[in-house]
């Protein structure tokens, strides 16, 4: 990032001295200072001010439960799920799918899931680590001189936006909302998951958890203090309602979401 | 940081000459539309295209937002569709689907040329030094993920302590927002592109904009007014809002909280009128999420404009109709002399009421006074 402008450091010492003068005067929350009024027996909740609304959905308390929380969400949000047993099943849907689809070319990222989805796909595949080789197969930097030179990076953007569908790992799954957390780091940078029409995820089923404290906290951790770039949770294909609030999928990111989940990723 | 619209605007402009930008793509920000960046950067020769749909099809009919939520809640698909063959040359057609896919086809070549994509950020979070974006369209995505540059700009007020506080924040916005459990796409940023990751802007710049926010914190009464998420709940129960629309504000952010702030964002002196078209209703307190006592706040500033000194004319008017008003038979011959120059006045349009005139209606003339018809009707009964 460049240094800031001098004028834009008088303007930071300005406006932090401005919040600190303002913060001198103390000021009580509104609402915090009376107590809710509570609903009668039975009756309907009251939703005017002070009464606490449950605005967080239930994550489940046990693995099996969290699971089927996830999977009931990713229904209603309009996405596919797949639950298979092990790696080969998963590869055998990815190719029927290539073959119903009509896939030409299929976009990935180093990933050790991912690998053995692709072994023997009836298309060609394009891999957005290959500009620059700057990862091995567990998403590890090794080597990098700087990132792609910009002719680099434009080829590749044109690559991806030539691919009928991309397929990524994911950082998590959460079941409180039905969505996916990725990771320019671990899922193949920022446009793998967003560029291409159809975008395929492979998980295991150990990722799903709760809630998306539980996905950001599990994120934390395995990037030990230097979190990715970008952090973003999926939840269901792209959408807009812009146009007379009418429900459209597929507005600039992905029109389908399709979510497998292996028990076993052992080959 | 930037202390005025003014500044935030040359900061960006000077960002885009150092960038050398050619094409600039922007997702939705409220921010932007309030420090007026787009005609800026027009002036200054850089083009620029709103990528959400909604803005992008404000963009087209050169309108700004008409809610901050649902930007064209206003246009219907029949007009959409003429506004895409006029400007994009694409065949008429009045499925809502087909719109969409006309706009997604013209706005992909776009983000793999762009070489700027300027955002904005709902949340900036202090503790791990991350933006927060939140959208459905995967329009803010491609902008902060392909161009070399990413511009994102905000105002201070959205800075959250904890990461953690997203894990609430995040689908409070969108259940009051739009209805949804968690929007489509919730990212959060902290950089440019990392050693190791395959793509991601080179630069990446975060713009935060005062624009007298301090002024709201330092006032002890309404500091909770800074607590607004833009969820546009309130906006959605107003009945004001509902029967005036957005574009009658004449502000940024429309509805029960644009009236709260914009009279502090822009000066209580001109902008006191938006606190008297309420009817303290309070729905909007209620729907609010994040419990901004918002029809008090409208209160307050009715108050708070009562206390300014009154303008010269306004003292001379309010003079004048009490001495009318304190006799009857004075106030029954002014009600008779402007039932009768009423349609002449509409007709003749004077200079002073022309002006008033252009943007109202005025009722017909009632043919006898209220106190005539009242005596009338107990005579009657
Ligand atoms: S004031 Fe409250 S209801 Fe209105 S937009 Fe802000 S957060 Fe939403």
């Amino acid at each position: 990032m460049s240094a800031p402008a001098p004028a834009g450091r008088s303007a930071r010492d300005t406006i932090l001295a401005r919040v600190r003068e303002a913060l001198a005067a103390p000021a009580p929350l509104p609402h915090l200072a009376h107590h809710a009024p509570q609903p009668a027996a039975g009756g309907l909740p009251i939703l005017s001010t002070g009464a606490s609304r449950p605005w967080l959905p239930d994550g489940g308390d046990t693995p099996a439960e969290t699971m089927n929380i996830f999977v009931e969400n990713l229904g209603k949000l309009r996405a596919v799920v797949h639950r298979l047993p092990d790696m080969s099943a998963a590869a055998d849907l990815v190719f029927t799918l290539t073959r119903e689809r009509d896939w030409r070319r299929i976009a990935h990222h180093r990933h050790p899931l991912v690998a053995p989805l692709l072994a023997g796909v009836p298309c060609a595949t394009y891999c957005v680590d290959d500009h620059g080789h700057c990862v091995d197969d567990h998403g590890h930097c090794v080597d990098d001189h700087g990132g792609p030179s910009g002719a680099e990076s434009a080829a590749a953007k044109d690559a991806l936006e030539g691919c009928d569908a991309g397929i990524t790992g994911c950082e998590a799954l959460v079941a409180q909302t039905g969505s996916i957390l990725v990771s320019s780091a671990t899922c193949g940078g920022r446009g793998l998951s967003v560029l291409p029409p159809v975008h395929l995820v492979i998980a295991t089923a150990d990722q799903v958890v709760a809630t998306l404290g539980d996905a950001l906290e599990e994120a934390r951790q395995r990037h030990a203090g230097r979190l990715p770039s970008m952090l973003s949770f999926i939840t269901g294909p792209s959408r807009t309602g812009d146009i007379e609030r009418i429900l459209v999928l597929g507005a600039h990111g992905p029109r389908e979401l399709i979510v497998i989940i292996v028990d076993d990723a052992r080959a | 940081m930037a202390s005025s619209t003014g500044e935030a605007r040359r900061i960006i402009l000077d960002l885009l000459r150092a960038a050398g930008a050619r094409a600039v793509i922007k997702s939705k920000c409220m921010t932007s539309e309030e420090i007026h960046l787009n005609a800026a950067m027009e002036a200054d020769g850089y083009g620029v295209v709103e990528s959400d749909l909604g803005e992008f099809i404000q963009q087209l009919r050169g309108e700004p937002p008409y809610h901050f939520v649902f930007p064209c809640m206003h246009v219907r698909r029949g007009e959409i569709s003429d506004l895409f063959t006029r400007h994009l040359g694409s065949p008429p057609t009045d499925d809502p689907e087909e719109l969409t896919m006309i706009a997604r086809r013209h706005m992909r070549r776009l983000y793999v040329e762009a070489d700027v994509g300027i955002t904005g950020a709902n949340f900036l979070v202090a503790e791990t030094g991350q933006i927060s974006i939140t959208e459905n369209e995967g329009n803010a995505r491609l902008t902060a993920g392909l161009p070399r540059v990413h511009i994102a700009l905000a105002g201070i007020e959205k800075v959250v302590e904890r990461l953690d506080d997203l894990a609430v924040l995040l689908p409070m916005l969108a259940t009051a927002g739009t209805g949804q459990p968690l929007t489509c796409y919730n990212t959060l940023y902290s950089g440019p592109r990392r050693p190791g990751e395959c793509d991601g802007p080179e630069e990446m710049h975060v713009v935060l904009l005062d624009n007298r926010r301090t002024a709201i914190l330092a006032d002890p009464e309404q500091r909770d007014s800074l607590h607004c998420i833009r969820c546009g709940a309130c906006l959605n129960v107003c009945p004001i809002f509902k029967n005036v629309g957005g574009f009658t504000y004449g502000t940024t952010y429309q509805g029960p909280i644009g009236s709260v702030i914009t009279p502090h964002l822009r000066g209580l002196a001109d902008w006191n009128h938006l606190s008297g078209a309420s009817s303290l209703c309070g729905a909007c307190t209620d729907a609010c999420p994040v419990r901004i006592d918002i029809h008090h706040h409208l209160l307050h500033n009715r108050r708070n404009a009562a206390r300014c000194a009154p303008h010269r004319w306004e003292r001379l008017g309010h003079r004048l109709f009490a001495f009318v008003a304190a006799r009857p038979w004075l106030f029954a011959l002014a009600g008779r002399v402007g039932r009768l120059t009423l349609p002449v006045a509409k007709w003749l349009r004077p200079p002073l009421l022309a002006q008033w005139l252009d943007s109202r209606d005025l009722p017909p003339a009632p043919r006898h006074s209220f106190r005539s018809q009242w005596s009338f009707r107990g005579r009657r009964s």
